[in-house]
């Protein structure tokens, strides 16, 4: 017989968690003004094509040509101090919406007690932060500051986007989702797609770059390596939050795949980014070709996680869109 | 221009398999049936065959997405029919309906493997011998490699060699010079993981063989034992026999959904439990199962699933003939999730003089709203039925199959005046029939659960496949394959190495400076991370240098050799050298 239950939900603590979430983007779009100040007033690059290898004229092997076609970048003149200085305070700007992110995130999930991307508001807004976080993390070791503009304007567009049309108040979910898998399939995912994004948002950049022309951005093969290696990382831990969601979907609906339309995606997406890794090893694909398919698994990925659930129906139904 | 042959063999390969294919290739067709197959062979299994497969196979998958699948949906194809018949039937003439059982679909993936295995148990061959080959000599140069350093220091040949097994790199040692390589990894986690896709194909087609799945439901009190005939749907492989059922049985002793109470989310369901009596075999002991979402009953291997669940209130008819020609539950199905306001069918055939058949509308929770009444909460508070009796010809005898949710009321007329809102009853009350037809009593609310009965012997070993690719795949995406040389002569120690390893540059700038720093046997001149992506000028060796790029110090383009001034990330000078042999790597 039914037993009406009461789930408590800690009002103020979902309540602080929305601030959080509106000051992170406001963070975030401060910080993105910062970095294009640095890129608009900073310093220019011009890619010229550097001289080729001895070797190769010399019947050597057959090298990759970003080992031949060296490119070396000349700096323009010196900077404003304190368009450098604007960086800077970017790259500040964005750790403090960072973690007013992660207070948001935190927050909430305190506020129902369960793992906060049951939604999918709580799920785009782990993914916003996700793709910070691994922008912030590469740029410890790399100097890809360059992209904090584009990837700060990504992460505020999709937490924007999240407050106004996706937005619902704290709660329960769906006893389906009860479950430790949210937290491991659940997590794989949005790790592996903050990476993407930002391997996306490197791709993108790498067809609008023209080569040998002063521009605010590195030369084109910096950008298609940071989104290799963004993608190379993302990669096996989709693999894996795919494989995740099977043994999932093996405890919860009898089998581990069904061609549920959110699998179908899943896949079609893990199928492209494998296409991309396979066309950087083939003749006459690498370079422009493969950046292109990188965005069309970026697309697919992107649809998987806004447009399955919109438009299609089927057992990964716990979306909870505003209707 | 030292020594560009030495540099060639550095990076190249075993270049057979390459040159066999190239060759191949640009033979001139005309061959005959054996050339043509091998021409054939040789396109199946090349690199632009599979990336083309890829996409297909992706491409393939979609209208899986945008049409209701069979073997998901049944219910919404039949739907679909309804609603569009001329283009459903287009639709189904491709298989549209059945795409991931399809023969077009079913191409694109065996071809898709067939090239998958074309190419790699070659690539295993090759490997093999790869993996006992010794490194190779070094360059008559080190310095001219995208690494390389010289040094002055007493090291003699053996300490280098030593120091650099101490780092688990392969070791030959020449006439003055040492060569180390390591990273075979990279190549065995590669193969490894597709062949673990291999794997997986398999053991997903020995499921769908050897396993199966059915649905059935149940009502409290009920009980259910593992037949085919037990089944509601039964979608058994093709090599399932009925004796290869695992022999159990349980019986469903009670229910219980719970709710969010109130507030903005009222009505949202909780949790689900189902209490079951388990009897593993005819003659095992009876078991208690806490049945839940997520927790499926286990016995054996087969599995049990609960799925669905709704109520199911129980009436008893009484004819005309004042005889009781029906006693039961009746399962209802539940039209709006949010209040379960359910409908239902009660068919008696056996009532005398004429047949009766109910249409039922079941509210757990009823308030009255207006002069009609609803159901607010899925709950069973204060549950009512609304009963629409008819009397005549249920149609069970036309032999056409017939759903039990539904009423055919063709040859059926109402019983009495026929309102949208007719009272409802409550527990225990009863409705008399129009027309002397008999009675109908609301004699209690039990709920039904739907379950899922699974068998799929290759779900274990699909689940290895899925981890072998895993491990390979992490294994192939991060070991680097990489040379290294030391060359000793007259108290100057050069080194120089290379990674073969498109992209892996800058971390082999990193163990490059540290190996140096190791054979210096002291600290580096310039601290742990200087300039150690930078590569010295040809031929004169320099300590310390300064970094490149920081900012404000802008930097003249490079005169010679590294090309990454003012960008640490363009580790693109470290010698990305050609891969093993691959139909079209370039
Ligand atoms: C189901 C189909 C396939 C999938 C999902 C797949 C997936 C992948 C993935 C994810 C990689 C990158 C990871 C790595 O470097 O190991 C890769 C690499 C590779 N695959 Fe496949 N593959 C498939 C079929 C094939 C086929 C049919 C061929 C041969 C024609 C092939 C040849 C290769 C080669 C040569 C590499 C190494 C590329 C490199 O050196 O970067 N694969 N594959």
């Amino acid at each position: 017989m039914p037993a009406p239950v009461t789930q408590n939900v800690n009002e103020s603590l979902a309540t602080l968690s929305d601030q959080l979430i509106l000051v992170t983007v406001l963070l975030y779009l401060a910080a993105m003004i910062c970095y294009a100040l640095d890129l608009a007033f900073g310093r220019a690059r011009t890619v010229v094509a550097a001289r080729r290898r001895e070797l190769v004229g010399a019947g050597g092997p057959a090298l990759p040509e970003d080992a031949t076609g060296d490119t070396a970048e000349a700096s323009g003149p010196q900077p404003a101090a304190w368009a450098v200085r604007a960086g800077t305070v970017g790259v500040v700007l964005t750790w403090i919406g960072w973690a007013a992110n992660l207070g948001g995130i935190l927050t909430r999930g305190f506020a129902v007690d369960r793992w906060p991307w049951a939604n999918m508001y709580e799920f785009v807004v782990a993914i916003c932060f996700a793709a910070v976080t691994a922008f912030l993390v590469l740029l410890i070791r790399q100097p890809i500051r360059f992209l904090g503009a584009f990837v700060t304007v990504t992460a505020a567009l999709g937490l924007g986007f999240a407050v106004l049309f996706l937005h619902v108040q704290a709660g329960p979910v769906t006893p389906a989702l009860h479950s430790y898998w949210i937290a491991i399939h659940v997590t794989a995912a949005i790790v592996a797609s903050g990476l993407f994004i930002v391997a996306g948002v490197s791709a993108i950049l790498y067809l609008i770059r023209k080569d040998g022309r002063a521009s605010v951005l590195p030369g084109k093969e910096s950008l298609e390596r940071v989104a290799h290696r963004a993608i190379v990382t993302a990669f096996p831990i989709w693999t894996f939050a795919v494989i995740a969601g099977a043994l999932w979907a093996d405890r919860a609906w009898g089998r581990y795949w069904g061609w549920d339309p959110k699998e179908v995606w899943s896949f079609i997406t893990w199928i492209v980014y494998a296409a991309y890794l396979h066309a950087r090893a083939t003749a006459g694909w690498r370079g422009k070709a493969a950046m292109i398919i990188s965005l069309v698994a970026f697309a697919c990925l992107m649809f998987n996680l806004v447009g399955v659930n919109i438009f299609f129906s089927g057992l990964h139904s716990y979306a909870d869109v505003p209707k | 221009m030292s020594a560009p042959d030495d540099l060639a063999s550095a990076v190249r390969d075993e270049t057979v398999a390459t040159d066999q294919v190239t060759q191949e290739r640009t033979r001139p067709a005309g061959l005959g049936p054996v050339g043509w197959l091998r021409w054939a062979w040789r396109t199946l299994t090349s690199m632009r065959t599979a990336l083309i497969l890829l996409f297909l196979f992706a491409l393939g998958s979609v209208p899986g997405s945008i049409y209701p699948q069979r073997g998901v949906d049944p219910a919404q194809v039949a739907q679909y029919f309804k609603n569009n018949p001329t283009q459903a039937e287009w639709l189904d003439r491709f298989w549209l309906f059945d795409v991931f059982s399809s023969p077009w679909f079913a191409a694109i993936y065996l071809l898709l493997f067939l090239s998958l295995a074309g190419c790699v148990f070659p690539r295993v061959l090759v490997h093999a011998k790869e993996i006992r080959r010794k490194p190779p000599a070094a360059p008559r140069n080190l310095l001219r490699l995208p690494h390389g350093e010289a040094f002055e220091s007493g090291l003699t040949l053996e300490q280098a060699a030593a120091a650099l097994k101490r780092r688990r790199f392969r070791v030959v040692t020449g006439d003055g010079w040492v060569a180390a390589e390591k990273g075979y990894l990279r190549e065995t986690g590669n193969l490894l993981f597709h062949f673990a896709l291999l794997g997986l194909l398999f053991a997903v087609g020995a499921g769908g063989l050897y396993g199966y799945r059915g649905n059935v439901l149940v009502v409290e009190g009920d009980g259910f034992s593992n037949a085919v005939a037990a089944y509601d749907r039964f979608m058994p492989g093709s090599r399932v026999t009925a004796e290869s059922l695992e022999p159990f049985s349980f019986t469903l002793k009670d229910f219980q959904a719970s709710y969010v109470a109130a507030g903005d989310r009222q009505g949202q369901p909780l949790d689900y439990l189902a209490k079951l009596t388990v009897q593993d075999s005819p003659t095992a002991p009876p078991r208690e199962v806490d049945l839940k979402v997520n927790e499926p009953l286990d016995v054996d291997g087969t599995l049990t699933y609960l799925i669905g669940h709704g109520y199911a209130p129980t009436f008893r008819v009484t004819d005309g003939k004042g005889q009781v020609a029906y006693e039961g539950p009746v399962p209802c199905l539940a039209d709006d999730q949010a209040t379960y306001t359910s409908e239902c069918v009660i068919k008696v055939p056996d009532a005398q003089p004429t047949q009766l058949g109910f249409l039922v509308r079941f509210l757990p929770t009823t308030v009255p709203s207006g002069d009609a009444w609803v159901s607010v909460f899925p709950g069973a508070a204060n549950p009512t039925v609304q009963i629409f009796p008819f009397a005549g010809d249920l149609g069970l005898k036309s032999g056409q199959p017939q759903s039990v949710y539904q009423l055919d009321t063709t040859n059926l007329k109402p019983l009495g005046a026929m309102s949208a809102q007719p009272t409802p009853l409550n527990v225990g009350e009863t409705k008399e029939l129009a027309d002397g037809a008999g009675k109908i009593q609301f004699t209690g609310v039990k709920e039904w659960i739907s379950l899922q009965i699974t068998y799929d012997p290759g779900r274990e070993p699909a689940l290895l496949a899925a981890a072998a690719a895993v491990i390979g795949l992490v294994l192939s995406l991060t070991v680097r394959r990489r040379r290294l040389w030391v060359r000793v002569k007259d108290g100057t120690v050069t080194v120089g190495g290379l990674t073969r390893t498109e992209g892996g540059g800058a971390a082999f700038a990193e163990e490059f400076a540290q190996i140096v720093t190791a054979l210096r046997g002291g600290p580096p001149a310039g601290g742990p991370d200087d300039g150690a992506a930078e590569r010295p000028p040809a031929g004169k060796p320099q300590i310390g240098k300064p970094q490149a790029g920081e900012p404000g110090t802008p930097e003249p383009s490079e005169p010679e050799g590294s090309g990454s001034a003012g960008h640490v990330l363009s580790d693109a000078p470290t010698g990305n050298a050609a891969p093993g042999g691959r139909p079209d790597e370039e």
